[in-house]
């Protein structure tokens, strides 16, 4: 009976976003349709353009791989009740960081190079999440006016080291980007003749480490706790001001790892031109529930959208469709909490499993 | 009551309801009948689908089959409209008002009149007129978010005056209200009832219907069970009608051993959490084998006194020992190392964490190291198998250690906390208001407990805003006003008089010469 009550909510939830989907697909049909194009060709062209072939699926998942460890991030921040906006400057100055490490030319193996750059990268995004989660903290300021500041101070910041200080950075000013990533310091090509790199691999580890740690370590409990109820945990002697901190830095920590798996997976250099992937994720993060594994599906979904997309416009529609479909599917997804967070249904839900009990 | 209501016909009546959600049943073979302008309590625990009942009244719900009649005419009530048309108003238990709207604009919401004009003007009058002849002090044009929670009651009474309610239900009208609120809602419903109304009044609890009620139907596990009139009725008649077996509504239990002190606080300060008048606590002690009882009006510094006591609320001077230790700067963690457990005042928001299921809500305060965690890791077998033992163990009803708290009854969800908060099988218990909120069946296994936990040599502060709980339970009482200990007595040397004085301000010496 419990067996079946967990998988009756799990159902739930992946039903809603299943949903929220399917909603937000028939939505961008009616448009193609209102536009004179047809959305069954439309559709086949981007389902053609995302998953048949080895390059199509390789460009997929080339998509999916910063999506995936963006959501991760949002996932964790939320699980510990934070809304992190923030994402893209987390992921940008971990892609930063992590050319310039690249860039340097430090004359190490590739065993040793990579896991460097990355970590450097990952560190990166760390520290621009740690500062808001440290505020939230320790003042009360609110994660979302911090996070969107940082965005701008990471985007501003990094254009202006780019341009400016070639004299101290290996960056380069005609190409507004860091400079090239040596080759000791390249992520490995996992599909030849595709761009696939190990990004992909990263993302799935990572989710699953983020599986883990919610849900089977202590300080996965307390996040939850956390999240859920600040009276709850202060009671059971978790401290709400460190774990936030410390979430919200391993959650900078995952959009730095994005970003570094952009420059030195996809770009081999770290372009300053924001890919608004940061954003993007947090559709990923809701549409995955917040939950790791969920993440991974709609990371590949959202990646998918954008590998198919240029696709759809040999059926005469405009790539930028998915992006509308994408944004329907961030309203039904809200649309869906909404509904959910309603206390009145929540409460007649409540009365009738009462009743349940007392009838059962 | 009169001869002459009795002669005519019912106000309500209702005839073979049943009612079903899907393959649930809640109400069945209900039959149920309210004299026209008499105050009839409907009780039953909490679950026993009371609140259905009158939903189906209300338009809300439709029985699958049965009878309703209204004045002795049969009627269908399918939707809010039509029983608003026969005159029924429901105060619900969640309050339906918006906010920002004034409480006028809340009244004549859906009733706006015909035209396009609002004449608020007019309404607010009306409004006026209504809350001065029933006493209920309102001003019509104040915002509704400015209210209190007892004053947002009267609007929606006012509500369902104002649209001509002569059958007025109210769901668990107290649940949220202070005794002098309570005491206040009484009044009301007495000068209604004067005036011709017919007022269903839906409870759990056994004091509300001697306090208030003519006539009282019980209800359990969906069916009327009785119907009695309240003066030739006992409460444990009534109790015993509504658990559905003997139930003990007084405490069973011997003179106290008191042993050694085991908790102590001597010139404790701490700052308040709202406003600026500081605890000071000189002197409290916790005995072994001894329940405390600590009483007084709510917001007396009982919120402060017992965060500083567990470790939540920091202590500005003074000190705190448990076993001797002194733990005046500890956390939770430490006291709960130093052997203190402490049952929360709000089940919701802090004692359990309501989205979590049973076996998580077992490890909150216990995830600080063995058994059920490992160097960081949950053992996530262990700890549901020490929940599956503890729900057997303490009677918590659920169907397993994954169910979420949320769905439990307010009943099991206490005996869960007392189960995982006994697990740690401490040495002092602070038991703050341990029975709020719930039916008879778990007031009494919480009173059971609590002085089994005394009679097996623990210490144990209760702390109740329930003047009776303290002194049916408590072998010491000390009285909290102004923040202070304004007295402390052996229980048995002290009336309810003398205390009720010193909760309300009065000085020992003073509520001594009364």
């Amino acid at each position: 009976m419990n067996r079946l009550q967990i998988k009756s909510s799990t159902l739930l939830s992946i039903g809603g976003s299943v949903a929220a989907v399917a909603v937000a697909l028939l939505l961008g049909a009616l448009v193609m349709s209102a536009s004179g194009a047809s959305p069954v060709e439309a559709y086949q062209a981007l389902w053609d353009g995302a998953f048949v072939g080895r390059r199509s699926i390789a460009e997929t998942l080339v998509y999916s791989a910063p999506l995936i460890l963006g959501g991760l991030a949002f996932a964790l921040s939320s699980r510990a009740g934070l809304f992190n906006i923030g994402i893209e400057g987390q992921l940008i100055t971990g892609g930063f960081v992590a050319g310039l490490v690249g860039a340097w030319d430090l004359g190490l193996p590739g065993s040793v190079y990579v896991p460097l750059a990355l970590a450097s990268g990952a560190l990166g995004g760390m520290v621009w999440g740690f500062i808001p989660g440290f505020l939230k903290a320790k003042t009360g300021a609110h994660e979302v006016i911090t996070t969107i500041m940082l965005n701008y101070l990471a985007m501003r910041g990094i254009t202006y080291l780019v341009l400016r200080r070639d004299d101290v950075l290996p960056v380069d000013p005609s190409f507004i980007a860091t400079q090239k990533v040596v080759d000791a310091a390249k992520l490995p090509i996992l599909l030849d003749r595709t761009r696939l790199h190990l990004g992909i691999i990263i993302a799935i580890v990572a989710a699953l480490v983020l599986w883990y740690v919610l849900f089977h370590t202590r300080f996965g409990y307390n996040v939850r706790a956390v999240g859920l109820s600040k009276g709850a945990s202060a009671y059971g002697g978790i401290k709400w001001g460190a774990t936030v901190t410390i979430a919200m830095a391993l959650a900078g920590g995952l959009a730095g790892l994005a970003g570094a798996g952009e420059s030195l997976g996809l770009h081999g250099r770290h372009w300053a031109t924001a890919p608004g992937y940061g954003f993007t994720a947090i559709a990923v993060g809701l549409v995955g529930r917040n939950h790791p594994l969920g993440v991974i599906f709609s990371g590949i979904l959202f990646g998918a959208l954008n590998a198919g997309g240029p696709s759809m416009q040999s059926a005469d529609v405009s790539k930028e469709i998915v992006q509308l479909i994408q944004g329907f599917i961030i309203l039904a997804i809200a649309a869906l909490e909404v509904v959910n967070r309603l206390p009145a249904i929540r409460s007649r839900l409540a009365r009738r499993s009462a009743a349940q009990k007392a009838g059962a | 009551m009169t001869t002459a209501s009795r002669a005519s016909a019912p106000a309500v009546e209702m005839r073979d309801v049943r009612v079903s959600f899907g393959p649930v049943i809640a109400n069945d073979a209900v039959s149920f009948s309210v004299e026209p302008g008499e105050i009839h309590a409907l009780l039953g625990e909490n679950g026993a689908g009371k609140t259905t009942l009158m939903r189906v009244l209300a338009g809300l719900i439709q029985p699958d089959r049965g009878e309703l009649r209204i004045d002795g005419s049969v009627v269908t009530i399918a939707d809010p409209q039509a029983a608003r048309r026969l005159g029924i108003g429901m105060v619900h238990q969640h309050f339906m008002l918006i906010p920002r709207f004034t409480v006028t604009e809340n009244i004549i919401l859906g009733n706006e009149g015909d035209g396009s004009v609002l004449d608020r003007q007019s309404a607010a009058r009306e409004v006026r007129k209504l809350s001065e002849a029933y006493g209920l002090l309102i001003d019509p044009n104040e915002k509704v978010e400015n209210l209190t929670v007892g004053l947002q009651q009267r609007v929606e009474i006012l509500k369902a005056l104002y649209h001509g309610s002569k059958i007025l239900i109210l769901d668990e009208p107290t649940a949220l209200l202070t005794p002098q609120e309570i005491e206040d809602l009484y009044g009301i419903l007495n000068r209604l009832k004067a005036d011709g109304t017919t007022i269903i009044f839906i409870t759990h609890k056994l004091k509300e219907v001697a306090a208030v009620s003519d006539r009282v139907t019980v209800i359990r596990r969906g069916k009327t069970v009785g119907e009695r009139i309240t003066a030739g009725t006992t409460g444990q008649e009534l109790a015993d009608l509504m658990v559905g077996r003997g139930v003990s509504l007084t405490v069973q239990r011997t003179p106290a051993t008191p042993g050694r002190i085991i908790l102590s606080a001597r010139n404790v300060t701490a700052k308040p959490i709202h406003g600026h008048t500081e605890l000071e606590i000189e002197k409290l002690d916790l005995r072994a084998g001894e329940i405390l009882g600590v009483c007084g009006v709510e917001g007396n510094g009982q919120a402060e006194l017992v965060e500083v006591l567990s470790g939540l609320r920091r202590v500005q001077s003074g000190v705190i020992e448990v076993n001797g230790k002194d733990m005046s700067h500890g956390d939770p963690n430490e006291y709960r190392a130093a052997g203190l457990s402490y049952i929360p005042e709000d089940r919701h928001h802090r004692g359990l964490v309501l989205d979590f299921p049973l076996w998580e809500n077992v490890l909150l305060g216990n995830a600080q190291g063995e058994p059920f965690v490992h160097n960081g890791l949950i053992n996530k077998r262990r700890t549901q198998a020490v929940t599956r033992n503890l729900m057997q163990e303490f009677d918590v009803r659920a169907p397993s250690p994954n169910t979420a708290a949320r769905s439990l009854s307010g009943g099991n969800q206490q005996k869960l906390i007392i189960a995982r908060e006994m697990f740690r099988d401490p040495d002092v218990l602070l038991a703050i208001q341990p029975t709020r909120g719930l039916d008879v069946g778990a007031i009494e296994f919480v009173h059971k407990e609590l002085v089994r936990v005394r009679d097996a040599g623990k210490a144990v502060m209760l702390l109740s805003f329930d003047l009776d709980e303290v002194l049916d339970l408590s072998d010491r009482i000390v009285v909290m006003s102004g923040y202070r200990i304004a007295g402390e007595f052996v229980a048995g040397d002290v009336t309810r008089n003398q205390l009720g004085l010193l909760m309300g301000g009065r000085t020992s010496n003073e509520s001594a010469a009364d």
